[in-house]
């Protein structure tokens, strides 16, 4: 005798997995939008770099500025930043709203795909920065480099923000202050 | 060996605590109990009159004109009359220990200006210091023998 399911379509059992996008992302309290960060991973370690706002993966929005120590606008993990109590007042500053999760995801480069008679010397496609990338750095960092010359210590937090970070010795992180 | 050169334990001298739960705050010694321990009572600066080790008590150069076991009513006008917290503020002492407690708590962004602050007045130092180099008449510079050759 043949079985036969009760059910049309079966019910799948419930899963305590949740999708990513369902995923509640938290913030550190110590960061807030106009936060300093000092990076401490990653291509651009050791930079101290202005936090910008939270996108919806979870990951931080942060720019260098550009102009001052070349980081541009970039995603990155919160756990990979030490949070310094160093705050500007970007409350004004208003950030394209074409910047989020989808912009800054990896672009797919074309691999080089061999034809018969090339075997080698076929282009690699090279990343390269585009327009509109440009012109958001540019219409954010002239925004939060405005901040920064309005602010009293404008002189030394170019210098700041220019400069990298790095421990000396006796200088103990669990220790110190950011 | 001049007596006067040390501080010695006496009914009033003021002493700094080291450690234990009221490390870090000023205490009188009211009386000596023995070899060990005193009663040390420091109504002003939150320390309750109790037993101490000397061990712990480190003394300073404040000493407080009291009779012994002065109550701690009569102990804190006493103290204020007698103004003990503005003689231990101004010793060098205390004012390593508060300028230790400002270094803890810099942050990143105070630390960077205290670097270039560090540089300017380096800069400055290093001025004057070329000037007075210059200043000094050096002696002539040896002239070395040069090494014939042999052969």
């Amino acid at each position: 005798s043949r079985y036969y399911p009760t059910e049309d379509k079966p019910r799948k059992l419930r899963s305590r997995k949740t999708a990513f996008s369902k995923h509640k992302h938290s913030l550190r309290s110590s960061i807030t939008p106009g936060t300093v960060l000092i990076l401490v991973a990653g291509r651009h370690k050791g930079k101290r770099v202005v936090f910008l706002k939270q996108l919806d993966s979870g990951l931080l929005l942060v720019t260098g500025p550009f102009h001052l120590n070349g980081c541009p606008l970039r995603r990155i993990n919160q756990i990979y930043t030490i949070a310094t109590k160093t705050k500007l007042d970007i409350s004004g500053v208003k950030l394209p709203e074409r910047l989020n999760d989808k912009y800054f995801n990896r672009k797919q480069l074309k691999k080089p795909r061999h034809t018969e008679g090339e075997i080698f010397d076929t282009k690699k496609e090279v990343y390269t920065v585009s327009d509109e990338r440009k012109e958001d750095q540019v219409a954010v960092d002239k925004q939060i480099l405005d901040v920064i010359r309005k602010n009293k210590e404008k002189k030394l937090l170019f210098g700041y923000l220019g400069s990298m970070f790095s421990l000396g010795s006796r200088q103990y992180p669990h220790k110190m202050v950011f | 060996m001049v007596l006067s050169q040390f501080r010695f334990v006496e009914v009033g001298r003021v002493a700094y605590i080291s450690y234990g739960p009221d490390a870090g705050k000023l205490a009188v010694i009211v009386d000596v109990i023995d070899q060990n321990r005193a009663l040390v009572d420091g109504p002003c600066s939150g320390v309750s009159r109790k037993q101490m080790n000397f061990k712990a008590l480190e003394l300073t150069s404040i000493v407080m004109k009291i009779p012994r076991g002065l109550r701690p009513g009569n102990l804190r006008k006493a103290w204020e009359k007698q103004e003990v917290q503005k003689k231990w503020d101004s010793t060098t002492w205390a004012q390593k220990i508060a300028n230790k407690k400002k270094r803890a708590q810099l942050t990143d962004f105070d630390r960077f200006k205290l670097m270039k602050a560090k540089q300017a007045r380096n800069r400055l130092i290093n001025v004057e210091f070329g000037k007075l180099r210059k200043t000094v008449k050096r002696p002539a510079p040896r002239l070395r023998k040069k090494k014939s050759v042999k052969k």
